[in-house]
This record gives structure tokens, sequence and C-alpha cells, in this order.
């Protein structure tokens, strides 16, 4: 039997733990950029991860809201190939694929970075949050036109039924622009 | 032999379909590897990268001979980007071969793919007709309706997108899916092309060999970009199993090193954390497996650690190879295109030569197959890794006649 324990949800420059307010960009300006906001959350949750400067902007939400979710939770109960990380999203990782076609762009100006094109695959963000937190079990990503929870835990149910997962991580993290993007994270447990 | 999976219903690969360099069919892309053939070439498009380019591409002459023939009379590429092309005929194919309802609610369509109609964003295709036609398409998940539609299937297509293990995680989603009592069937189909962006982006990493590639080899210097599409049908149907395969899907399993995004771990741990799930899955012992596909890029680092893999899973002793000097790294395609090829190996009791292996290369002794040889095949275990640290495994057992 699984249970849902943990949430985190982020949009509109506002951060929820457990659908509790935990972060909301202090400036009311709506000029402030998700850079601002994102980098406000980092600094707000206090904790030192230097590897977070140099993520892409759909890495930097999953990974915050990743590290809101986990903020006053350990799963130390759990072996880590016990622990599923399960995720989805719309846009997959268009900001940086546009990152990276400029930079492709111009024979005469051609500098394809590796530090960007790795940021062009979505389970990334997966693997961000696997290495912060030393999650090394199931691994999974999806593109959807929405989430759709519903699958998510009936795929997460099955890797519990297989009896080797015990923690599993459900969520649905997507960038498009400054004016559209989400992440909702479910933790779920036996 | 007969060892039951730790599964409730049996899944089975009954049907499949291979699209690459090689062949527009799995028997033509087989033949090819059994006589040794590579498709890898060195390519001239400057549309694609400014110098040559050693890479495994489908030929776009072969490509619309076979859409005329398949789907006449339909102006088929006017309707569908390359890819949707080619995912049509592999699906196609594979429906042919066994003639189950696609249109059946009980049938769903898995599509794994890294990034989809990514031709789309290359420059020489900006203001074109393709581009305007076909830009939205850029969305894989609009890009999987666009499947779905096609087929009549009544089901939302999954879209798997998670690096180079997407083709092996499919086929162990579609297994655990196949429990459930919604689906009878399941296609998975896996597809990515060779395109400005994806080259661009591995010669930044420097990880592109000026060559056909190496894997295990001491002079491997990196991997060949390779496209096409594969595709297998996987059913709890026994009836049809014994019909037309002789192959059961016996479990599989996934994991991430949680150690670097773009390096893979130098312990193998991962990898073998994901081996290790798939034998408990499929209730199968290392000492069961006669014959390991492997990822094989012919990287520096990745082939060293599935060496190391391979001895915390105890199996530096089985006969293994990779297969991507045959038809280069596939990508979303390439855990679908290499179990198929697996599946053939497992049918025909025919182990394939590893290509580009002379010199030993990797710090373990695992047993690169080095001739192409008649060997028994019971137990086959195939794994995949990528970027992001993610691994992925899956058994495969051949069933009794």
């Amino acid at each position: 039997m699984m249970k849902f324990t943990q949430s985190c949800r982020i949009h509109e420059k506002k951060i929820y733990r457990n659908e509790a307010l935990f972060y909301s960009d202090q400036a009311l300006d709506d000029k402030t950029n998700f850079k601002t906001f994102i980098k406000g959350a980092y600094k707000y949750l206090g904790q030192s991860y230097p590897k977070f400067f140099k993520m892409d902007r759909l890495s930097k939400l999953g990974f915050i809201a990743a590290s809101v979710l986990f903020s006053d939770r350990v799963l130390s109960a759990y072996a880590p190939e016990e622990i599923a990380v399960v995720m989805a999203n719309r846009h997959s990782t268009l900001v940086t694929d546009t990152k990276h076609c400029e930079s492709i762009k111009n024979r005469e100006a051609y500098f394809p970075s590796p530090s960007v094109f790795v940021y062009t695959l979505p389970n990334i963000l997966v693997g961000e949050i696997c290495i912060r937190y030393g999650f090394k079990g199931e691994n999974a990503f999806f593109i959807s036109n929405q989430f759709d929870q519903d699958f998510m835990y009936q795929y997460a149910n099955l890797l519990f039924q297989s009896g080797e997962t015990k923690a599993c991580l459900v969520g649905w993290v997507d960038y498009k622009d400054e004016a559209d993007y989400s992440a909702i994270l479910h933790l779920l447990e036996t | 032999m007969g060892n039951l999976s730790m599964q409730g219903k049996q899944v089975y690969a009954i049907a499949d379909n291979i699209i690459n360099s090689l062949g527009f069919s799995t028997t033509e892309v087989i033949q090819q590897i059994e006589a040794e053939q590579t498709g890898i070439y060195q390519h001239e498009i400057e549309a694609i990268y400014p110098t040559p380019f050693w890479a495994s591409l489908v030929n776009n002459e072969q490509l619309q001979t076979q859409i005329n023939k398949e789907f006449v009379g339909q102006s088929v590429e006017h309707y569908f980007t390359r890819l949707e092309q080619m995912f049509l005929l592999s699906i196609q194919d594979v429906l042919r071969q066994t003639n189950i309802d696609v249109k059946s609610k009980r049938v769903l369509i898995i599509i794994a793919t890294t990034k989809g109609n990514i031709d789309l964003l290359e420059q020489a295709n900006r203001d074109t007709w393709y581009y305007e036609k076909f830009a939205e398409r850029l969305d894989m998940s609009y890009m999987g309706d666009v499947l779905q539609k096609y087929f009549g299937n009544p089901n939302q297509p999954l879209v798997v997108c998670n690096a180079c293990i997407s083709g092996v995680l499919a086929i162990n989603i579609a297994q655990q899916l196949l429990q459930t009592e919604q689906y009878d069937h399941i296609i998975v189909t896996g597809g990515d092309l060779v395109s400005e962006f994806t080259l661009s982006g591995f010669f930044a990493f420097k990880a592109v060999c000026d060559g056909i590639c190496k894997p295990y080899d001491q002079d491997r210097t990196g991997i060949n970009l390779g496209e096409g599409v594969a595709t297998v049908l996987l059913t709890t149907d026994a009836k049809l199993a014994q019909k037309y395969s002789k192959i059961r899907i016996g479990g599989g399993g996934s994991s991430n090193d949680a150690n670097h995004i773009s390096g893979p771990s130098r312990t193998g741990d991962g990898l073998n954390i994901a081996i290790q799930k798939a034998f408990k899955q499929a209730a199968c012992s290392a000492q069961q497996i006669d014959y390991v596909s492997m990822h094989g890029t012919g990287t520096s680092y990745n082939d060293e650690m599935e060496s190391k893999a391979l001895g915390l899973a105890n199996l530096l002793d089985k006969p293994m190879n990779s297969l991507k000097a045959y038809f280069g790294h596939t990508l979303g395609a390439a855990g679908l295109m290499e179990t198929i090829v697996a599946m053939a190996s497992m049918r025909k009791g025919l182990l394939f030569k590893s290509l580009g292996y002379t010199k030993h290369g990797v710090s373990q002794p695992i047993q690169v197959i080095q001739n192409t040889q008649k060997h028994k095949i019971d137990y086959c275990l195939k794994t995949a890794s990528g970027f992001g640290g993610c691994n992925a495994a899956l058994v495969l057992a051949k069933i009794e006649s």
C-alpha cells in the first residue's frame, strides 16, 4: 500500500510545501524574473550546493522543488536503490535547446559547449536530484501534454509492487518561459 | 529455462522491425551484421556539421522508395516528418507480422526518443516549408499523437524521454504495464535522428570518433552517432508467443549512479544495481546468462565502467558485445534496436562479433566476442547507460517450444 507523504508545488514565483506557503518572491514587482526568484529560493533554503549555479532553468526548478520537499525530511529509512524518481514534463528542455542552437547557428561563430548541451535532455534534472540525495533506484522521464497524476501514481505503484522500490518521488517539472513554468512533486512511500 | 519471473503475467516479444543504415527490416539488418558489414561511413553534409564526420545514416532515397511502396498514394512525405516516416514504416511492418488490432483499446503505443523531430531546428531547415509545416512536432507528445492518430489507436501514447536508456526502459515499462488488466499488447517503438543539434553537442564533448568506433578497444576514441527506428510488439498472449516467437521478456530494472550528470560512475555500481534488479525480476542468476549485449559506445569512460559493472555482477566470463560499430549510437532507439538484434542472436543461436574490437582496452577481463559463432543462448542480458547517470537492464529468455 503506497501512501502520499510530502509535496512541493512551484509556480508564479511561489513555493508551497505540503500546501503551506514556503517561499515567495518578496518583491511583488512583476518584472522580477525566474532567475532572481529561483536564486532567492536557493538562498532561503540556506544549503550550500555550488553545482546549483551550473544548472539550467529546468534543472534549477526541479532541484529547488526537491530541496523544499526534503527540507524537513531525510529518507534514511531506505537503501539508495530503493528510492525511485519518476518525472514528466511537456516542453522537454526547450529553453536550453534554443541556447544550444544559438551556439551553432553561425559557422563563423560556432561555439557549442558541453555544459549547455548536457542540459538538452530532460532526465538530467532527475540526475541532479539523484546526485544531491544519493538516490540510486528506478528512473523514468516521460513527455506528456499535462501532469497525468493517475498514470504517474499507477506507474509508481507498479514499481512498489515489484518489491524493490520503497519510496518514489513522482512529479512534473516543466519550464517553457518566464510566464509559464511549474513544478509539482509528490513523495510516495510504502 | 522455464523459470517463472516475479511478474504475474508472462510477456513475450512477438514481432519486430529495425530501420537503420543497414536496412529497413530486422532480416535485412541481421544479414548485414552476419556479414560483418558496418553502416558507418564518413559523410560530408555541411548542413549537419562543418567538417566531414563518421556516422550511420538512413539513406534518403531508399527511405523514399520504402515510403512510396508502403503508403501508396498517401503523399506521406507531405504529412509526416522524416523521423515520423521511419516510425510509420517500422510500426506498419510490425503490425503486418501478427495482425493484432491496433485500433483496440487493449493496445498501447510507447515511444522512446531523446530529441524527436530535432531536424526541424537545423539552420538549413529554417524558413523552409518543412519547418513551417512541422514546427509544432518538436513537441514530442504531439509527435506521439500524430502517430497514434495515423494508426487509429484510441490510447494516448506514452513518450519515454530518458537519454540513451530510453529504449530498454520503454521495454521495462511496457512489461510492467502488461501486468495490469488494461492492455494485451504494447507496441514499443523508439527512434532518433543524426542531426546538427546532437552531433555538435557530442563534438563539443570531444566524444566523437574520427572513424568507426571501437568499443572496449585500447584505441577507442569515442562514438559514432546513428539514426533509425526500431519497434517491438510485446504481448501477454501465450498462443501468439508460440506462433510467432520464442522470446520472453524475463524482467528488467533501472537505476541512477547518483554520481555525475555526464560522466559514468568509476565503479560501475549503478549499472550493477540495474542488472541485479533485472535478475531478481526475471528470477534469473548470473550463472544462467549465456550472452550479454551491452551499451559499449566506444568512449573511454563508458566502456571501462561497463567492464567494472560486469565484474560486480559476476559476468566476466560471459560472451559479450557492443553493436555500436555496426550502426552507431542511435540514442533513443539504441536500447530497442540492440534488444531486437539480441533476440535474433537468441533465435539463431548466433553470437555476433563485437565489431571494432581488436586490442583489449578495459581494466576487467571481459569476454568480448571476437568472431561471429554458433552458441546456444537461452538467457541474454541487455544493458544501457545514459547521460544523467541513468542505467537500465533487461533479461530476455527463450521459451520452450
